[in-house]
């Protein structure tokens, strides 16, 4: 019994031999890669066990050691908060807006950059279009409270048409929060996230364009059975990767242009923790919900990749 | 539409959509420039007179009086030298960490490859998050509190890692093999034939770095503790912000009070400050456009 068991057992020393002597001539590999691994440890690792003060009544003082072992009981204290069922809420509400109307409306600029055929034309709506990405969210959040302003364009343009008598107060109602979050993330992301299908439609073989003129197809079914089939597998993938990040809304934008007018719809989870956390010192309710966060999102990535597998469409971890 | 197509003769050249996707896409441009441009026309118009809104593309009554003031206070430069030296560092560091890691990780040779390859990409999904993160640079670095805090904790991005890989991993194979044979070690191959061969990809890396950077403001909220000459431009801003919301709620209820007091309103400066911290982007930005697209498509779906 014991003869053939050894067998392996070498084969593994052998195995791990040579693996330490082809390391060893690898040295200015390791050389240029640990410390980069050493320090992601340190920052992207090594605060995961941070996740321990969810759990206590957090002390920075007494550190996790010290501080008293609370069991769940911030997980039970923050799911009996209106506040933070409103901050899920807004969370998941503000980040599927996004999701939805921000890659329609990438995939109409994509479409519509596709059909023009002046090289100069389509350059310059590129980098028109791109440019609000680099912008910061305070300067965006500033233009935006000049243009939504009571006497802002916006009101001014409403009232020329006739759609409104009085000028709406745009910043300030809440039940329009999610909306003018989703079409200032829209005005500042359309350009760049076209930037993927436009490139994966220059990829798509013309040929396939030919025949389907030959067989008579218009501009529109050309796009409807040539340029959108041709996407489908970059729009899946994109897909899975923001259902990972569904509980990014983001929190910036939520954070300056959210007033108390607004908080029952304004503040994500982020914000929540940033309240609790930094501004009281609650560092156990806000390393709890933060938690929830996290561990949220890695199910969601994980399922969304489980069901891409199925669909037999490429995954990405 | 369907109508048009159908009753258009065989061979007759479509010009109907061209001519209202061309409308739509100017529109779209309009629209996307159209709050940039206002920003400007509002800096460079008369603070009382901006209150009174309506404001749209020009100056109704011209004057130079908000940059006038944002150039008289000393902070301005401070903030400007702050977040320049951010900016640089910041981007230096990262590209010549990220590159090299890049390299490393392109190298097929490797035996740690899979291994450091997997624990940088879960960095993009999992993160410990705010708060063990703040308590880390901190409590346990104690970084705040000083310059390094913007610098360290952005030495290295996975993202921009994964875009130098994929650029190195299409580079000539040769390349390597033959430095190899001439006796070259990995980090001389590193630097002298491929580092200089990525200088498409790292112009694209650099401009991603150094717009994160110089629009970063939230670091300078959570770690600063009001050492004033750490602040960054983007930090002013977002404060002079967070004042106007403030005197605008105010307006509202006594708009004539305020005309008759104050000369250049908060809305004036705040639209200077704006197009002050937004002016290096809008500077370097379009001779940069034909490389960052290349990025993004080298890193994008792989990420």
């Amino acid at each position: 019994m014991t003869e053939p068991a050894r067998k392996p057992e070498l084969t593994r020393t052998a195995r791990i031999r040579k693996f330490f002597k082809t390391l060893m001539g690898q040295k200015q590999l390791m050389l240029m890669s640990v410390p980069m691994l050493l320090y992601v440890f340190l920052f992207n690792y090594y605060p995961m066990w941070g996740w321990i003060a969810a759990f206590e009544k957090y002390n920075p003082k007494l550190g996790p050691f010290g501080s008293k072992w609370v069991g769940l009981d911030n997980f039970k204290w923050l799911f009996n908060r209106e506040d933070f069922l409103f901050s899920i809420r807004n969370t998941l509400a503000m980040s599927l807006i996004n999701l939805v109307f921000g890659t329609l409306a990438a995939i109409l600029l994509a479409v519509l950059l596709n059909e023009v055929r002046t090289r100069a034309f389509k350059r310059t709506v590129q980098t028109v279009t791109y440019l609000p990405h680099f912008l910061s969210m305070v300067i965006v959040v500033g233009m935006a409270q000049n243009i939504f302003a009571s006497n802002g364009t916006v009101n001014s343009l409403l009232i020329k048409l006739g759609l409104i008598d009085d000028p709406v107060f745009w910043l300030g109602e809440e039940k329009l929060f999610w909306g003018l979050v989703g079409v200032i993330n829209i005005w500042k992301e359309v350009g760049w996230n076209s930037i993927i299908y436009i490139s994966t439609m220059t990829s798509i073989d013309p040929t396939l364009y030919e025949a389907a003129s030959i067989d008579g197809a218009g501009r529109f079914r050309r796009i409807l059975h040539v340029t959108l089939p041709g996407i489908k597998s970059t729009f899946v993938v994109l897909l899975i990767m923001n259902i990972g990040h569904l509980m990014e809304a983001g929190f910036e934008i939520q954070y300056l242009m959210g007033n108390s007018q607004v908080i029952d719809y304004s503040q994500t989870i982020d914000v929540f923790v940033l309240k609790y956390g930094i501004s009281s010192n609650e560092y156990g309710i806000a390393t709890a919900a933060g938690m929830f966060k996290s561990i949220v999102a890695i199910i969601l990535l994980f399922s969304a990749n489980f069901i891409a597998k199925k669909l037999d469409e490429d995954t990405l971890i | 539409m369907k109508a048009i197509a159908k009753n258009r003769k065989p061979g007759q050249r479509d010009v109907i959509f061209p001519l209202v996707n061309g409308i739509v896409l100017c529109i779209l441009m309009f629209v996307t420039l159209y709050p940039v441009l206002n920003t400007v026309a509002i800096s460079f118009n008369d603070g009382t007179d901006a209150l009174r809104g309506g404001i749209e593309l020009w100056p109704r009554v011209f004057s130079t009086k908000a940059y006038e003031s944002l150039l008289k206070d000393p902070m301005i430069y401070q903030a400007f030298f702050i977040s320049v030296s951010r900016t640089v560092i910041t981007t230096l560091l990262n590209l010549f960490f990220t590159s090299m890691l890049a390299f490393a990780l392109s190298r097929k040779e490797y035996v740690l490859r899979g291994f450091i390859t997997t624990a940088m990409v879960l960095t993009m999904y999992v993160n410990a998050g705010l708060i063990p993160n703040y308590l880390l640079i901190s409590k346990t670095l104690k970084l705040s509190k000083t310059f390094w805090v913007y610098i360290i904790p952005t030495m290295f991005s996975c993202f921009n890692m994964i875009v130098i890989r994929t650029y190195i991993i299409g580079l000539p194979e040769a390349l390597v093999e033959s430095a190899r044979i001439d006796g070259a070690g990995d980090i001389r191959i590193f630097w002298q034939i491929i580092f200089p061969l990525c200088m498409p990809v790292l112009a694209t890396v650099a401009l991603f770095v150094a717009v994160g950077s110089w629009n970063q403001w939230f670091d300078t909220q959570l770690y600063n503790g009001g050492k004033k000459y750490l602040h960054s431009l983007q930090y002013l801003l977002k404060m002079k912000l967070a004042t106007t919301t403030q005197s605008m709620n105010a307006a509202n209820t006594s708009a004539e009070a305020l005309k008759s007091t104050t000369q250049t309103t908060p809305i004036t400066i705040r639209c200077a400050i704006t197009v002050v911290s937004a002016l290096p982007i809008l500077l370097v930005y379009p001779f940069l456009q034909r490389y960052f697209v290349t990025g993004m498509v080298l890193g994008g779906v792989k990420g």
